[in-house]
């Protein structure tokens, strides 16, 4: 007996590690959802892996930062003004939405719907992946001692990435929508047939549950439906690429995400959801014609004489030609520099006008036209009379 | 290229430092979560495996093939969402594969650790896959072309990685 023992002895020891780690698998296979009876092991790894992923990634966003900030400054003039045409143009199309968007929730709050806010975010930068092909998830550098939970919703400027499926002290790991194992509650932006987003094992996102007999043209957005409870309705998913018959009553629809989830580098991770009755917002209201009136040119206002002779100044206003004044913290306006104002060229008195017009358009400040009105030197007649009177009349009462 | 038939008392049995011990595994699989995130293409490389297979071959001894085969492949298990022992199973009975064919085999040379590694690649994810859709009920799709390229890849790659870890072993 001890002969046959001492001669397979290898082989018995090889069967009772693999007995052994069938018995743990089939028992956490049972009890699904329970991650406790494996934590230790896993907090041991990732104990053992993340720090060293941390380090790297803020080695590599230090030198990248420096790099970038200092020394490849190579198309950043017209990079930033490119970037303030683009400005321009989003302030007004952004005044129209607000329009679009107080319209509704007018109508909303008519209706009695509540309205989801995403009201907290962390940001997080991504530190590594789970390493494996079957497991499409990553590893965030925010955990517990950041107020991350179980089942937050990470997102991107772009669309949503995933879930936040295990926490650890300051680390934690977010199963992605790619996954096979991840459901998303989606619908589709114009038919708003919904239906559940699944990921495959080849890491394809395909929309389930969505009946054959509906038509579902390529190309259309599909966003959160809310139905899940973990993302925030309307948050955009990504776009329908195919779309074919399934083997049984439903459409295989095929989804290419709006992200790209193998590049994840920073993603927020939705700490706080509120959900509360819809109201139109009417704080800091404007309208296209005050954002249209800042560009209009006008005659520059006259220095006030003073006592001694010389010319009222800004007390911080740049002596560099085509500089503007900027609004002061309490939101007085300050005078245009002298040389700014012999010059008389729009840009210089567009922006003196500006906080003029910011300020009557805000009622809750009801002092901010009397201050205006004591450091402001007098505007020329077409603008100050025309433009300030209607966001005066537009602010809520 | 041929692999040589030899008896177990004509092979060289070698060991490694403790430190080599610990940090190679860990260094294997640290760059297996990291890389990937910067090259997207190295999500095709199974480094713990090839350490596992490193680490045997040159060993020669099965209980110490099928321990480390284990405990690598737990410590990878532990950073996925999935449940643990999938890796931990496979590369256990990798270790002890690769360490028993050690004994009999003269792997010294590259060709022979290339064929081994592509036959422990193919072995190794016929395991993961057997369990993973039999006890875990994953949805995984099989493909001899993906996985026979993804072992000429891993064998490559392996064939490099041996090279470097016969820097560290002694001579037992």
């Amino acid at each position: 007996m001890e002969t046959v023992l001492g001669r397979y002895r290898n082989l018995i020891v090889l069967v009772g590690v693999l007995f052994a780690q069938v018995l743990g698998l089939a028992v956490q296979v049972k009890r699904t959802n329970d991650i406790e009876s494996t934590r230790l092991i896993r907090v041991w790894a990732v104990d053992a892996v993340t720090p060293v992923e941390k380090m790297l990634g803020w080695v590599q966003s230090s030198t990248g930062s420096v790099w970038h900030s200092y020394f490849y400054l190579r198309g950043v003039r017209a990079e930033n003004r490119a970037l303030k045409d683009e400005i321009e143009r989003m302030r007004l199309e952004q005044v129209r939405m607000t329009q679009d968007a107080d319209q509704a929730r007018r109508l909303q709050a008519l209706l009695g719907f509540k309205e989801q806010f995403i009201s907290q975010t962390v940001a997080a930068q991504v530190i590594g992946s789970s390493g494996s092909e079957q497991s499409r998830a990553v590893y965030i550098d925010k955990g517990e001692s950041s107020g991350i939970k179980p089942d937050m919703a990470v997102i991107t400027a772009d669309g949503i990435a995933g879930k936040v499926l295990h926490v650890y002290g300051s680390t934690s790991l977010v199963l992605l929508i790619n996954d096979q194992t991840s459901g998303v509650g989606a619908i589709l932006e114009k038919s708003r047939l919904q239906g559940i987003l699944r990921g495959t094992p080849a890491g394809e996102i395909v929309l389930e549950k969505v009946m054959s007999d509906e038509t579902v043209p390529a190309g259309e957005l599909v966003l959160t439906s809310g139905g899940d409870r973990v993302f925030p309705k309307g948050l955009p998913v990504g776009r329908v690429t195919k779309v074919s018959q399934g083997s049984d009553l439903f459409l295989n629809i095929r989804v290419k995400p709006s992200i790209s989830l193998s590049r994840l580098e920073e993603v927020l991770v939705v700490t706080k959801i509120d959900e509360r009755q819809a109201e139109p917002d009417r704080s800091g209201a404007a309208r296209a014609a005050d954002i249209l009136a800042e560009r209009l040119p006008t005659v520059p206002p006259k220095p006030e004489p003073v006592p001694g002779g010389a010319a009222v100044s800004a007390p911080t206003a740049s002596s560099t030609p085509g500089s503007s004044a900027k609004p002061a913290g309490n939101g007085q306006p300050k005078v245009p520099s002298p040389a700014a104002a012999t010059n008389g060229t729009a840009p210089a008195v567009r922006k003196t006008i500006a906080p003029a017009l910011s300020s009557a358009s805000d009622a809750s400040k009801p002092a901010a036209g009397t201050s205006e009105a004591k450091t402001s030197p007098k505007p020329a007649k077409p603008a100050t009379e025309s433009t300030p009177q209607p966001a005066a009349q537009d602010a809520p009462q | 290229m041929a692999i040589t038939y030899t008896s177990g008392e004509q092979v060289e049995v070698y060991r490694f430092s403790i430190p080599a011990t610990i940090l190679i595994p860990l260094a294997a699989i640290f760059l297996q979560a990291w890389l990937p995130l910067k090259l997207h293409f190295f999500s095709v490389f199974d480094l713990p495996l090839l350490v596992t297979i490193g680490f045997a071959t040159a060993r020669r001894s099965q209980l110490a093939g099928l321990f480390t085969g284990g405990l690598i492949g737990l410590l990878q298990d532990a950073l996925t969402h999935q449940p643990i022992g999938l890796y931990g199973i496979s590369k256990t009975v990798v270790g002890f594969g690769a360490s028993s064919l050690g004994i009999k085999l003269d792997v010294e040379n590259a060709g022979a650790r290339f064929l081994l590694t592509i036959a422990f690649y193919v072995i190794h994810e016929i395991v993961y896959f057997t369990i993973a859709r039999g006890l875990v009920s994953l949805h995984l799709e099989w493909s001899w072309s993906r996985e026979l390229w993804s072992g000429l890849a891993n064998a490559f790659l392996g064939v490099l990685l041996y090279a470097l870890m016969d820097r560290v072993k002694q001579r037992n």
